[in-house]
């Protein structure tokens, strides 16, 4: 077992870098350093969803309100920011977790007391919240001119020839790895979805396990909200259509079982470098814009085909050891 | 009696919609019917109304609208105009053909009915005013590009998907007249998917592919913003630069930083004032609403209409750091 999932993260990382090949044989200039920063910091913010989602289908649930709750968030810090220009980064980064937070625990208490599915609770709250965007933005954009300097130009700032963005992902990985391996939070996660049954017993509340995993999906979704609408310099209603697919698929391709309990946050982080890498080059490798959808397309089947292969034969020890214990 | 209340209700209604109920019976009355009262590009419009009205001398402008964007609430506002017996409606529509019974009736009581902007269905109307048209848009996004660049350079265009059926008909008619811009060459289309993300890795992707690149048309309002961001955050300013069709209120951040010299969209202003002149001409100075009349619109020129009755008023306007602030509030 402990063998098995180190192994898959190096099979991945070993298909990143033939990727990463391929593409320099076609486009040399996509693998110099300075562009493998730009494509590292372009991918961050799924980077960082990933991660929330990753906790999130660890405990059999699934949380598709992320990119809505990134876009109401993203919505408000840019609304706040026009309202008082003056007010310190750092009290918009507080205000986005929060109410990323706030969102994410409107699904985690649905989820947790009324019992409701999880891919229903936020598929409903998906829309409701990009139909918040629209009523208090009117449907009208936030545009660049109107954000203070200060405001947009916090993600790029650099540290370390490594922009904020880039740093909050790196962050965000770190905390996560240290979370998931070393703190009682972490394993009752994967206690929750390996085996919620024998969780019980262990005296782990799965519900609340659930919800706190919603709410923290949904602190990431916050704080990458603001990052995302600064980073781009525009708000509006449709901002980030569809990523909430993207960060799911960065997870299924990072090994992370849909059906819970499995998935590291080294898969996490991998399956999104690997979506990032194809999106990045994609535009320089010359390929017809007609096929661009369908490759990454495959790119994501043939991942998670090779996953469920690797996958089938441990879903099988599981249920083995489930009915022996029984 | 129920006529009598009838009466009572439209003035009531009247006397609520105009600001200042002057009623000079012998000025031309012209309703200016808009999607919805308090959008800035249609209190710009109203506007270009008011200077073709003081062109005219003796016209009297109704700018009028529902509260929010409904056909419902058009037609009660173009009911309670014909119960004024107004000389003429320009209307915006909200919906091709549920105006159309209203305005058949008007046009039935001797009311010059046209359609601007957002048009009515032939039998409603006797004209429609298009902003543009595609062959004009198709030259004026090349052109944009061409003027900055005497010498000739590498342009791209960065568009909205592959099935988006305005973007690829302005790409399809701007690729006609390359030939009329020597030495601009077109090195590649790309598509943004009209999300912010994906048109400023496009573009990215674009400069990286092309480190001559000169130019990024962009024919569609996410894409000409994104594509802007993503030209300053590469520190390309100066070196490439981003135009095609945006609304100034989203591009005077792109203006002001430099990475778009000038873009171009529909002037409000002078969709007002052409919509006002031909309404008049048609129902004052006896011109004809048919396939291939030439009508006059002022100072810009005329107005040839098409086998559906229908007309481009002139080339997208240009917007640029001359003109971009007195726009950016406007639309």
């Amino acid at each position: 077992m402990t063998r098995l999932i180190p192994l898959r993260e190096m099979i991945l990382a070993g298909a990143i870098l033939g990727l990463l090949l391929v593409i320099a044989s076609r486009f040399s200039g996509f693998v110099a350093p300075g562009n493998l920063v730009n494509v590292f910091n372009d991918t961050a913010p799924l980077i960082i969803l990933a991660l929330g989602q990753m906790v999130v289908i660890l405990t059999r649930c699934i949380d598709l309100s992320v990119a809505a709750n990134l876009a109401l968030t993203g919505m408000v810090c840019a609304m706040i920011n026009v309202a008082l220009p003056e007010l310190p980064i750092s009290v918009i980064l507080v205000i986005a977790a929060l109410l990323g937070a706030l969102m994410g625990a409107i699904n985690g208490l649905l989820v947790w007391k009324l019992a409701i599915p999880p891919i229903v609770v936020t598929l409903g709250t998906m829309t409701i919240f990009r139909g918040v965007i629209f009523l208090i933005s009117n449907g009208k954009w936030v545009n660049s001119h109107e954000m203070s300097a200060s405001f947009t130009g916090f993600p790029r700032a650099e540290i370390l020839g490594l922009p904020v963005l880039s740093w909050t992902a790196v962050l965000a990985v770190l905390t996560f790895a240290l979370m998931m391996a070393r703190t009682p939070f972490g394993r009752s996660i994967f206690a929750v979805g390996g085996n919620p049954h024998a969780a019980v017993y262990t005296g782990i509340n799965v519900g609340k396990t659930q919800c706190l995993a919603f709410v923290l999906s949904g602190a990431l979704a916050g704080l990458t909200g603001y990052l995302w609408v600064a980073r781009y310099a525009v708000a509006y209603v449709d901002i980030a259509g569809g990523f909430e697919l993207e960060v799911v698929a960065a997870c299924v391709i990072g090994g992370i079982s849909i059906a819970g309990g499995v998935g590291s946050v080294a898969g996490a982080v991998l399956g999104a470098l690997f979506l990032g890498v194809v999106k990045n080059a994609l535009p320089v490798v010359n390929i017809s814009p007609f096929w661009q959808l369908a490759i990454s397309g495959s790119a994501i089947l043939i991942a998670v085909a090779f996953n469920a292969r690797a996958g089938r034969t441990k879903g099988r020890i599981i249920l083995k050891s489930a009915d022996t214990s029984s | 009696m129920s006529v009598f209340k009838k009466l009572i209700a439209s003035a009531a209604v009247a006397t609520a919609m105009f600001a200042g109920p002057a009623l000079a019976q012998d000025n031309v009355r012209i309703a200016l019917v808009v999607k919805a009262l308090g959008i800035g590009f249609f209190e710009a419009a109203a506007e270009g109304a008011k200077e073709a009205a003081a062109e005219l001398g003796n016209v009297e402008i109704i700018y009028t609208g529902p509260t929010d964007t409904t056909a419902e609430g058009q037609i009660e506002v173009i009911n309670a105009l014909i119960a004024q017996k107004v000389d003429a409606i320009a209307v915006s529509a909200n919906d091709t053909d549920a105006l159309v019974p209203a305005l058949q009736r008007a046009m039935q009581r001797g009311i010059t009915v046209i359609s601007w902007d957002s048009g009515v269905a032939p039998e409603g109307r006797q004209l429609h005013l298009n902003p543009s048209s595609n062959p004009l848009i198709g030259n004026m996004i090349i052109k944009l590009a061409a003027d900055h660049l005497p010498d000739g350079g590498d342009v791209a265009v960065l568009s909205a998907t592959t099935t988006s059926t305005n973007q690829n008909i302005w790409i399809d008619e701007m690729t006609k007249v390359m030939g009329n811009y020597p030495g601009i060459n077109l090195v590649s289309t790309v598509y943004g998917d009209d999300l912010a993300d994906k048109s400023y890795r496009e573009a990215t992707g674009l400069m990286q592919s092309f480190p001559d690149l000169d130019a990024i048309i962009a024919p569609t309002s996410v894409g000409i913003v994104a594509a802007a961001q993503a030209v300053v955050d590469a520190g390309k300013v100066g070196e490439v630069n981003v135009t095609g069709l945006g609304l100034p209120s989203e591009m005077a951040g792109a203006i002001a930083s430099g990475a778009s010299q000038s873009f171009a969209i529909w002037n409000p202003i002078d969709l007002g004032y052409s919509a006002t002149m031909l309404a008049y001409e048609l129902s004052q100075n006896g011109a004809e609403a048919t396939p291939g009349a030439e009508i006059p619109m002022g100072r810009l020129g005329s107005l040839t209409l098409n086998d559906n009755n229908e007309g481009a008023m002139a080339d997208p306007f240009v917007y640029d750091a001359s003109n971009i602030d007195q726009f950016k509030s406007i639309f």
